[in-house]
């Protein structure tokens, strides 16, 4: 299966990839996928408390080129974006602008469900209430 | 300066040898006759190159030329074996044996036979990927008619005991059938001495043409017959019909003749480069060896290395041509049912790489792949969060994952 030249510039040069501190308050770290699927990604997102602007965005994948791709995608699309702003990327949106096959699309929603984990994580953190995923998938 | 990619993946197919295209290319246009025209000389030379084809074939597994039957491939061969003995002695039982890490020519023909009312059983092998005499044994019902076990597997190279399960087969007179498309023109197979009634072979893994592969079917001690699966004008013997495709055959003969004078010397150097290879990447942390070391054919490796997926670093290596034990191309995101057969984990399933070395492959290839490899692993592992967590000393499995 030939993959997309997007996905193969975000496999070669991927963007973001790091650590933050997941004890940090500002941090929100989402863990999603099992290794037993073949796919297992970390998003971290460090946040301005004040602003609610997500200022850093880190992620650690195991998997294929396309979810390497999703998730260093979704860290460039994270950075500058308000959490609000930030719940709004759709798993779709990151299908299209990779060209993803049908096959690969779970790589997409595994990136967005990384998204909502960070985010509930940091929301946790302040005492807020998770965000439930509205949209079902499949 | 070095070609790439480095073709590294002789277990799925190999390239022809020069001197098998040029042994075949006068039948193309010169001598195309049919083999079975019996009145004109263009058919009596089509018969003669066939012949002598089908002598270099036999020979190369010790039969009888006679007891050659060409088909498309191991594919067809498998189900001529499979469906045409099963048909042929359904009076005498409608038990088969066989082992669930076979290539899918054997284990969807079982499982087609189970429709007709064939009752399989499927032998589990051990962690090293063979099946041992004892569990053949065990499995021996009165209504067993046919044991059916690979002589080498085409994931993870491993060789089964084929001449004891031959021996146990004998003596319980029950029929025996190997899946021997890894094996022959790689090391030693001796339909005679190795106790076997049916094997499957096919020319494009040794150095042989496409479409063109053989069953053997034993014509004495004891005499075997199966049920044609494609019926017509009757050729070979009966027990497949259809055109035969004269210059494959010669092609494959050549291909038989080549790989039987050369293997000694060839898999010997084959095997230099396979070690030199394994040692070499064992060198990088957490990887590991799949199947049997012991018994295992010369030219093939199969690697784990832990905490990176196996699509994800094939995307890494793309200067060498390698497969993976891991399928996140198909929907069902399934790893390899071999190595989750011979008890993987799913991870280090879907972490493995198989390289298949071959007879045009160089020490300066092997070089360039270690370092290829290594480079890759490492490259993913700095991207991989179970790698982080493993330096960490998390126990990966003492998380609760979100499988989705």
């Amino acid at each position: 299966m030939a993959y997309s030249e997007k996905v193969i510039d975000h496999y070669q040069n991927p963007r973001n990839i790091g650590t933050l501190d997941k004890s940090a308050k500002s941090v929100g770290t989402g863990l999603v996928g099992a290794p037993e699927c073949g796919d297992v990604m970390r998003l971290q997102i460090q946040v301005n408390d004040e602003t609610g602007i997500i200022e850093d965005a880190k992620f650690k994948t195991f998997g294929c080129g396309s979810a390497i791709a999703s998730s260093s995608l979704a860290t460039e699309w994270l950075k500058g974006k308000s959490i609000n702003d930030a719940l709004e990327i759709d798993n779709m949106d990151i299908v299209e602008e990779l060209s993803l096959p049908p096959v690969k699309i779970h790589c997409s929603v595994l990136a967005e469900d990384a998204i909502k984990a960070a985010i509930n994580d940091y929301r946790a953190k302040h005492g807020l209430e998770a965000i439930e995923d509205k949209k079902k998938h499949y | 300066m070095l070609k790439l990619p480095i073709y590294l993946d002789n277990n799925a197919t190999t390239p022809m040898d020069p001197r098998v295209l040029e042994a075949m290319i006068p039948y193309f246009t010169e001598h195309f006759g049919n083999a079975a025209s019996r009145n004109h000389s263009f058919g009596w030379e089509a018969e003669d190159a066939v012949d002598k084809a089908r002598k270099q074939v036999a020979d190369c597994i010790n039969a009888n030329e006679k007891e050659i039957i060409f088909t498309s491939g191991a594919t067809e061969s498998n189900n001529l074996a499979l469906k045409g003995v099963f048909e042929m002695y359904r009076e005498k039982g409608n038990h088969i044996i066989t082992v669930n890490i076979e290539h899918k020519a054997i284990l969807d023909t079982c499982r087609h036979l189970e429709k007709s009312g064939a009752e399989i059983t499927f032998l589990t092998p051990g962690p090293d990927g063979r099946v041992t005499t004892e569990q053949v044994e065990q499995a021996i019902k009165p209504n067993t008619i046919l044991i059916s076990v690979m002589y080498a597997n085409n994931e993870i190279g491993c060789i089964n005991p084929i001449r004891e399960i031959g021996a146990v087969a004998r003596k319980n007179g029950i029929l025996m059938h190997t899946d021997a498309t890894q094996a022959v023109g790689k090391i030693p197979v001796d339909v005679n001495i190795d106790n076997i009634d049916l094997l499957s072979f096919s020319a494009h893994k040794m150095y042989g043409p496409k479409g063109i592969g053989a069953l053997y079917v034993r014509r004495k001690n004891p005499r075997v017959k199966v049920t044609s699966q494609i019926d017509g004008g009757g050729h070979e013997r009966g027990m497949r019909s259809g055109t035969l495709n004269v210059t494959g055959i010669v092609g494959f003969g050549k291909a038989c003749e080549l790989a039987a004078s050369e293997m000694e010397a060839e898999s010997k150097r084959l095997a230099a480069l396979r070690d030199k290879l394994e040692s070499e990447l064992l060198k990088i942390e957490e990887s590991y060896v799949n199947g049997s070391i012991e018994f295992r054919l010369p030219h093939i490796t199969n690697i784990s290395f832990k905490f990176v997926e196996g699509e994800g670093l094939m995307m890494g290596v793309k200067d060498i041509a390698v497969s993976s034990g891991s399928a996140c191309t198909s929907a069902s995101l399934e790893p390899s049912y071999v190595l989750k057969n011979l008890g993987l984990d799913d991870e280090l399933a879907h972490s493995s790489l198989r390289f298949g070395l071959g007879r045009f492959t160089t020490e300066e290839q092997i070089d360039y792949a270690i370092d290829h490899v290594r480079t890759a692993v490492n490259k993913l592992r700095e991207m991989s969060p179970l790698w982080e967590m493993f330096k960490e000393g998390i126990d990966l499995k003492s998380i609760e994952w979100a499988a989705h």
